[in-house]
């Protein structure tokens, strides 16, 4: 029941949006909606935490056994939960946005909503790509209606990645359909196939290249800056907060269990992959001058971390990047705020244009800083938990015999990730004010209080990351047995 | 064959309605009404009405799969003219007489999708060819509709003495048109029935437009008056694909592995030859006929594949296929420009047929919840299941991102770019079938069961 109210609610909320003219009211509509899924699924983590209510099973295309089937196991639950969060948040933050025809905006938005809550409740191989593609379409028409000049081409080319790459997943999903003992697309006979190392060899690219184009991992991430720099904040909140973990969840869900030969085969490339890409993207977010690339070159930095950490393939590593996928999300919706609300108030997001804002808006540099700070994962933040556990995983890692180098490389981002928040905040909140940070004022209440419940998030999962931690345990060892290929070798 | 002989009647019926009728639109009301009543009959059909009874040795049988396929035809017309049909008049003075050709060559595609004979494969074959060429050339004063019409007459009847070769060297080697009696080997296959098989694949292959025998395609629905191109591109070009599939399912089924890797060639480059071109093209009419090559390269999988699952999804393909393109046919008719520019801003002067046609974009290029999308998926499954030639499936996904870009400019046009749109003038009628279309695509992507359980039960 849970899982299919958190598509249904935004599907039909949003689809109602349409038609709702008024601004004010549309807003207040889809405010509304959001909270109600927020309330739902937290809900699942409570009352109804029964399994009979977290899963439903229905008949769609019995032809070749596809059925309606969703569930929310540990990180399915996070993930949706991190959507569910993240969309009152982003839709409080930017009330004081007007786009014009904002119903057909606000539907939209709802519209991605209810994709991504289905590609991580999908339990059907079918059923997840449906819902795969259909998180892109309305986040295209996002991008390409509201976003800034360049927005055609620039969305276009994202389009153009994603959609190749997931046609490429859907080759594979066929593939392996094909191999299936009972030729189902349900997510237990994708588990129970078996297929050769060759088999897997080249399958483990065709799904592959959809999750890193969607993380994205480096060379697929050409795509990403200008991305988020053209679409308008409020849906690059979207995008960069829990769109990208669609592809970190990908692996986790079809990649890893069903191809777990191959991702030992192929691990060591893709995580050298993913370690040159965190340094390449931070040395790239040190010379940024336009605030909204910074944030985007560091988000690549923050999922190659994650992509690397998954191929640790051992328990510390992957707990690390679940609640990593969390956090991150909360972190990154955090500075987007932050960064929306400047350019709002500044008319600028220049680096290089703005200065001494601490004291004009202290409130704002206070709580920057401590988004900021998260974002380098400083001890007591939430990101700390999920970083230390995936640079601890890593180090300890089983499957490669290049731990230390990647780990070394890894740590060296880190460094490097201070470097440029920390000289972020020094150009933008300290030294002297100019004509532009001359007259600024500092933020409003609700302002305050969006970021405010960020910063608590921050300090409550940096504290106490328990919970998180006991939330993903059963899936992350359900996972891990899965993909532990020990047993498939021949006994010497 | 209730379809059949009622076709040919109202083909005749119209013939001397525009004698009988001076106003245009009963004449029209006529048309639609005996469509409807097609349709209808042929429903009846499928539930065991069947209302003649002759004796036709066998030459022709009315199966599930032809049934089938002829309810999808005839829905699509009834859409077709529904949407199409006021467009007519503004072609030519004989308004009544292309009616009566569109049920001819609808006479015609009940043939082809129920033949057990060559000889009626043929005869189908002609009877849709040759009220096409009319039809073609209908535009009287325009000489590009001229040229059209005569060029799609020579080369039409070049492949049609192509084919008729290859029948009479297949008669000579086996002595029958019966399909099922060619389809019986006990030896190694004869040179000639190789020979008289070749040539019918490629007279099978100029009719669908596929590479390399599509050359025809650009300039004749380039130049037919807009209205006939989209009848053309979808209802007839899917007739023509069942009778090829029919053909080569039922005829030459045991040879399959003579002429696999040759459909595989053909598949290949018609793929490759209508996405790229269509990305170059500067007029949407001209990019729906390259598209129309592309959407032909797509359905050769399914001859590639010959499963149950290609001929399933070559039905549910035809289905999408053609609903999306009569859609996007009907708003292009009423635009004054036809190059992509034409379509700036669209979306503010029509957000309602903008948002209908960007569904059957979306479809065409293959996008989840869209028929479009199961019919490649279909499609793609079928050439997977095979087991063989991995990389064909992967060359015919990546020509599908392809297609994206060509199929996306049109909806960039209508939404993102400013521009002045013409401001179109469209009846109620007009959008509700386009709403009716939409959510036929929405729905078989859906649910694509409502249309192939019909196939079985």
């Amino acid at each position: 029941m849970v899982p299919v109210l958190l598509i249904l609610i935004p599907l039909l909320t949003g689809l109602t949006a349409f038609f709702i003219k008024n601004e004010r009211s549309v807003r207040s509509w889809v405010l509304f909606s959001s909270l109600i899924t927020l309330v739902i699924s937290l809900l699942g983590f409570t009352i109804l935490k029964e399994e009979k209510y977290l899963q439903h099973q229905s008949d769609w295309m019995m032809a070749f056994n596809s059925s309606f089937s969703v569930k929310l196991d540990g990180m399915g639950q996070l993930l949706c939960l991190l959507t569910a969060l993240a969309y009152p948040l982003i839709f409080w933050a930017t009330w004081r946005v007007s786009y014009k025809k904002a119903n057909n905006f606000f539907a939209l938005m709802l519209l991605a909503q209810a994709g991504l809550m289905g590609v991580f409740l999908a339990m059907d191989a079918l059923l997840f790509y449906f819902f795969w593609e259909l998180a892109l379409i309305p986040m295209y028409f996002l991008c390409s209606l509201w976003g800034g000049e360049k927005r055609i081409q620039v969305t276009f080319k994202f389009f153009i990645y994603t959609f190749v790459g997931s046609l490429l997943m859907l080759i594979g999903i066929l593939y392996v359909y094909a191999q299936t003992a009972d030729h189902s697309f349900d997510i237990n006979s994708f588990y129970k196939v078996t297929l050769s190392g060759k088999q897997q060899g080249f399958l483990f690219w065709l799904f592959f290249i959809a999750f890193a184009v969607k993380m994205p991992i480096f060379p697929f991430h050409t795509w990403q800056p200008d991305t988020y720099e053209q679409a308008p904040t409020a849906t690059t909140m979207v995008l960069s907060g829990v769109m990208v973990k669609m592809g970190v969840f990908g692996i986790f869900r079809w990649l890893l269990p069903v191809l777990p030969i191959a991702s030992f085969q192929w691990g060591d490339i893709v995580t050298s992959l993913a370690v040159t890409g965190m340094i390449y993207a931070s040395l790239i977010a040190m010379r940024q001058n336009d605030l909204k690339r910074l944030v985007a070159y560091s988000s690549i930095a923050h999922l190659g971390l994650m992509c690397a950490a998954i191929f640790a393939e051992n328990k510390s590593s992957m707990q690390g990047v679940m609640i990593q996928m969390f956090n991150h999300g909360i972190n990154i919706i955090g500075l987007w705020i932050v960064v929306e609300i400047i350019e709002r108030r500044y008319g600028t997001r220049k680096i290089s244009e703005l200065g001494g804002l601490a004291q004009k808006a202290p409130a704002l540099a206070i709580l920057l800083v401590i988004i900021a700070l998260a974002n380098i994962a400083l001890p007591l933040t939430n990101a700390f938990a999920g970083e230390f556990l995936m640079f601890n995983g890593l180090l300890n890692s089983a499957v490669t015999k290049y731990y230390v180098w990647f780990t070394a490389f890894a740590g060296l981002s880190i460094i490097l990730a201070a470097v440029y928040m920390l000289n972020m905040i020094r150009k933008v909140f300290y030294g002297d004010t100019n004509i532009i940070t001359e007259t600024a004022t500092d933020i409003t209440l609700n302002e305050k209080l969006a970021l405010g419940v960020i910063v608590i998030l921050i300090f409550w999962m940096g504290v106490y990351p328990q919970g998180l931690l006991n939330i993903t345990n059963e899936i992350t060892d359900s996972i891990l047995k899965k993909a532990d290929i020990l047993p498939m070798l021949p006994k010497y | 064959m209730n379809a059949l002989l009622l076709s040919a009647v109202l083909g005749v019926i119209m013939m001397f309605s525009g004698i009988m009728l001076k106003q245009k639109s009963s004449v029209r009301n006529i048309a639609i009404a005996g469509m409807g009543l097609l349709l209808l009959v042929n429903i009846l059909e499928m539930n065991g009405a069947v209302f003649f009874k002759i004796d036709v040795r066998g030459m022709i049988v009315f199966d599930r799969f032809a049934l089938l396929f002829d309810t999808i035809v005839f829905i699509s017309t009834l859409l077709y003219l529904i949407l199409s049909a006021r467009d007519m008049e503004k072609v030519g003075i004989h308004y009544a007489d292309f009616f009566a050709l569109i049920f001819f060559i609808l006479c015609g595609i009940t043939l082809t999708s129920s033949f057990k004979s060559l000889l009626i494969l043929f005869l189908g074959i002609e009877i849709i060819s040759i009220p096409l060429y009319i039809l073609t050339g209908s535009d009287k004063r325009n000489l590009k509709s001229n040229e059209a019409s005569l060029k799609y007459f020579l080369l039409g009847a070049f492949s049609t003495g192509l084919m008729l070769m290859g029948i009479a060297l297949i008669y000579g080697t086996k002595g029958s048109f019966d399909t099922i009696k060619l389809n019986t080997f006990t030896q190694a296959p004869d040179l000639l029935l190789i020979a008289g098989m070749t040539l019918l694949l490629f007279s099978m292959s100029f009719k669908v437009s596929a590479a390399p025998f599509h050359f025809w395609t650009p300039d004749v629905y380039d130049g037919a008056p807009t209205v006939f191109t989209s009848f053309m591109a979808t209802i007839v070009k899917a007739a023509v694909f069942i009778a090829f599939i029919r053909l080569f399912d039922e005829a030459f089924g045991l040879l399959q592995s003579q002429w696999q890797l040759l459909v595989a060639i053909i598949t290949v480059a018609t793929l490759i030859i209508g996405n790229i071109t269509a990305v170059f093209q500067q007029s949407v009419k001209r990019m729906l006929a390259y598209s129309s090559i592309a959407q032909a390269g797509f359905m050769m999988l399914s001859l590639y594949a010959m499963n149950t699952d290609a001929k399933e999804g070559l039905l549910l393909y035809t289905a999408a296929y053609s609903l999306a393109t009569i859609g996007i046919f009907a708003v292009l008719i009423k635009m004054s420009d036809y190059t992509f520019d034409g379509f700036n801003g669209f979306a503010r002067q029509q957000p309602l047929l903008a948002a209908t046609t960007t569904i059957f974009l979306l479809s065409l290029a293959g996008i989840p919840l869209t028929a479009g999308f199961l019919a490649k998926f279909y499609m793609l499954k079928a050439a997977l299941g095979t087991g063989k030639h991995l990389w064909l499936v992967i060359f015919a996904v990546l020509m599908a991102a392809v297609s994206v870009y060509y199929y996306f400019r049109v909806i960039q046009a209508m939404y993102f770019k400013e521009g002045n749109a013409p401001l179109v003038h469209v009846t109620p009628v007009f959008k509700w079938t386009m709403i009716v279309l939409a959510a036929l695509v929405i729905l078989l992507g859906i649910f694509p069961n409502l249309l192939l359980n019909w196939y079985y039960f």
